[in-house]
C-alpha cells in the first residue's frame, strides 16, 4: 500500500497527467518564492560591510550553484532507479535533468565571474571552486553528447544513466583534488552541520530563493519530462488521442 | 578465463605493430611542438614539462583505445564473446590491461627522453615516471568506461574524450604535482599515495561499470 504511489510514478501516463495538473500551480509559487526572494535580497537585506550592494548577487549565485550540484545527483539517482527497477520514468527524469543542471552550472559560473571582476579583480581564475564548477559542466555535456548520440532510446537511457553514476563517483574526488590544488574562493557560507556563519538578516532571503530555485528546477523538468513522455509513447493510444485534440 | 583473454589481446596488438608504435610517436611528436608554440627558453620549458608531458600522456593514451575495442566490434568478435559466456567485465579487464602493457608502459619507458627534451629537473624524472606508473593504470580503466559506453557508435572519438577527459583531472592533478614538487627539491610521497588509492578505487570500480555499459553497446 505505501508503495502505491512509486509504482504509480513509473506510469507515463499517470504522471503526465499529474504533471500537467501541478505544473500551473507549480510556476505559480515559483513565481512568488522568486519575486519575494529578489525583492528581500535585493532591496530589504542589508548590504555586506565589505562589498556593499555588490554581494547582493549571492541571491542568485549561491542558489544556482546549490542547484547545479543537486540537479547532478538526482540525475545519478534517478538514472539509478532506471537501472535497477527497469523504470521508463526514470530513465526520462535523469535525461531531463541534464540540460537544466547544465543551465545552473552556467549560470553559477557566469554570476560567479562577474562577481569576481569587481571583488578579485578578474572575471576568471582557475581557483578551485571556479575550476570544480567547470568541470561539472563538462561533465553535463559530455551526458547530453552520449544520450543524443545513441540512435536506439533504450541503450541510450541506460549508457547516460551509467555514465552520470560514474561521474556521481568522480565528483567528490574532482572537487577535494581541485581544492587541494588552488583555492581562493571563501569557504562554504551555508552547511548542514555548522551554524551558518552569514547574518540572519542575509541568510532569510538567500533560503527563501534556494526554495524557490528548487521549485523552479521542478515547474521546469515537468514540461522536459512531459515532452519527453510524448515523444517516446507517441504510438500509445492515450497520446494519440492527446495529439488529436 | 581473463588469462586466455589477455593472452588473445597480446597476440592480437602484436601483430599491429605500426598500431603499437602509433602513440609513441603521437607523444614524442606533440610534446616537441611546445617549444615551437611557447618559447625554446629552457627555463620556460622546464617550468611547462611536467603538465606537458602529462597531459600528451593522457592523450595518447586514450587514443590508443581505438585498436582494443572498434576492430573487435565491428567484426562481432566482442559480441561473440559475450554470447560464449564470457564475462564483460573481463573483457573489460583484459582490455584495460592490455591497453596499459602496450601503449602506456613504452610511453613511460620513454619518458625520461621526453623529459629531457623540455628540459625537465633530472631530480624529477624518477617521479615523472613513478607518478606515470601509478596513474595511467588509473586512466586506461577509466578509458575503459568511456569506450564500452561509445564503442557502438560511428564516430565516437570526440564523444569518447567529452566523456572521459573530465573523469582524467584528479588524475592529471596529481601527476603533475608530484612532478613539479620533485622539480622543486621537495618530498613527492603524498601525491604518489593519493595516486596510488585512486588506482585502487578505479581497479576496483571501473570494471564493472566498464562491463555494464559493454553489455549495453552490444545489445540489440
Amino acid at each position: 500500500m505505501t508503495w502505491n504511489w512509486f509504482f504509480r510514478l513509473g506510469s507515463p501516463k499517470w504522471f503526465y497527467q499529474m504533471a500537467g495538473r501541478w505544473q500551473p500551480w507549480i510556476w505559480l509559487i515559483t513565481f512568488i518564492g522568486i519575486v519575494s526572494g529578489c525583492y528581500w535580497g535585493l532591496f530589504i537585506a542589508p548590504p555586506d560591510y565589505y562589498q556593499g550592494d555588490l554581494q547582493r548577487i549571492m541571491y542568485i549565485h549561491v542558489p544556482a550553484a546549490y542547484l547545479s550540484m543537486m540537479v547532478y545527483v538526482i540525475m545519478a539517482v534517478a538514472g539509478a532507479i532506471g537501472l535497477i527497477w527497469r523504470m521508463k520514468m526514470a530513465y526520462m527524469v535523469s535525461i531531463s535533468c541534464s540540460p537544466i543542471g547544465a543551465a545552473f552550472t552556467f549560470l553559477a559560473l557566469v554570476t560567479g565571474s562577474l562577481w569576481g571582476k569587481p571583488t578579485w579583480g578578474t572575471y576568471w581564475v582557475f581557483d578551485a571552486r571556479l575550476t570544480s564548477e567547470l568541470i561539472l559542466l563538462f561533465l553535463y555535456f559530455g551526458h547530453m553528447a552520449l544520450f543524443y548520440a545513441i540512435d536506439d532510446v533504450k541503450k541510450a537511457d541506460k549508457a547516460a544513466a551509467i555514465l552520470a553514476i560514474v561521474g556521481v563517483v568522480n565528483i567528490p574526488i574532482i572537487h577535494f583534488s581541485v581544492e587541494w590544488w588552488n583555492s581562493l574562493h571563501q569557504d562554504a557560507s551555508l552547511s548542514k552541520l555548522q551554524k551558518p556563519k552569514i547574518d540572519e538578516a542575509m541568510l532569510w532571503p538567500l533560503l527563501v530563493m534556494i526554495v524557490s530555485f528548487k521549485l523552479f528546477f521542478v515547474s521546469v523538468l515537468f514540461p522536459w519530462v512531459r515532452n519527453h513522455i510524448l515523444w517516446r509513447e507517441k504510438d500509445a493510444k492515450w497520446v494519440k488521442e492527446i495529439i488529436e485534440q | 578465463m581473463i588469462k586466455a583473454l589477455l593472452v588473445r589481446e597480446a597476440k592480437l596488438i602484436n601483430r599491429k605493430k605500426s598500431e603499437l608504435m602509433n602513440p609513441l610517436f603521437f607523444f614524442l611528436l606533440v610534446t616537441s611542438l611546445f617549444p615551437f608554440g611557447v618559447s625554446p627558453e629552457p627555463e620556460l620549458l622546464a617550468q611547462i614539462a611536467p603538465g606537458v608531458i602529462w597531459v600528451c600522456a593522457l592523450l595518447a593514451v586514450m587514443l590508443s583505445l581505438d585498436v582494443l575495442y572498434r576492430e573487435d566490434f565491428d567484426d562481432g568478435s566482442l559480441v561473440q564473446m559475450i554470447v560464449s559466456g564470457a564475462s564483460p567485465v573481463s573483457i573489460v579487464m583484459a582490455k584495460a590491461i592490455t591497453n596499459w602493457l602496450f601503449t602506456a608502459l613504452p610511453l613511460i619507458v620513454m619518458s625520461p627522453l621526453i623529459g629531457i627534451l623540455l628540459n625537465l629537473d633530472n631530480d624529477a624524472i624518477p617521479a615523472m615516471m613513478l607518478s606515470l606508473l601509478l596513474g595511467t593504470p588509473t586512466m586506461c580503466f577509466i578509458a575503459a568506461i568511456g569506450m564500452s559506453l561509445t564503442v557502438g557508435l560511428r564516430r565516437g572519438g570526440v564523444l569518447l574524450s567529452l566523456i572521459v577527459l573530465p573523469l582524467y583531472i584528479p588524475i592529471l592533478i596529481f601527476g603533475a604535482m608530484a612532478v613539479n614538487a620533485a622539480a622543486m627539491g621537495h618530498d613527492y610521497t603524498g601525491q604518489l599515495l593519493y595516486l596510488a588509492s585512486g588506482l585502487v578505487l578505479t581497479v576496483s570500480l571501473a570494471p564493472w561499470a566498464a562491463g555494464a555499459a559493454l553489455k549495453i553497446s552490444i545489445s540489440e
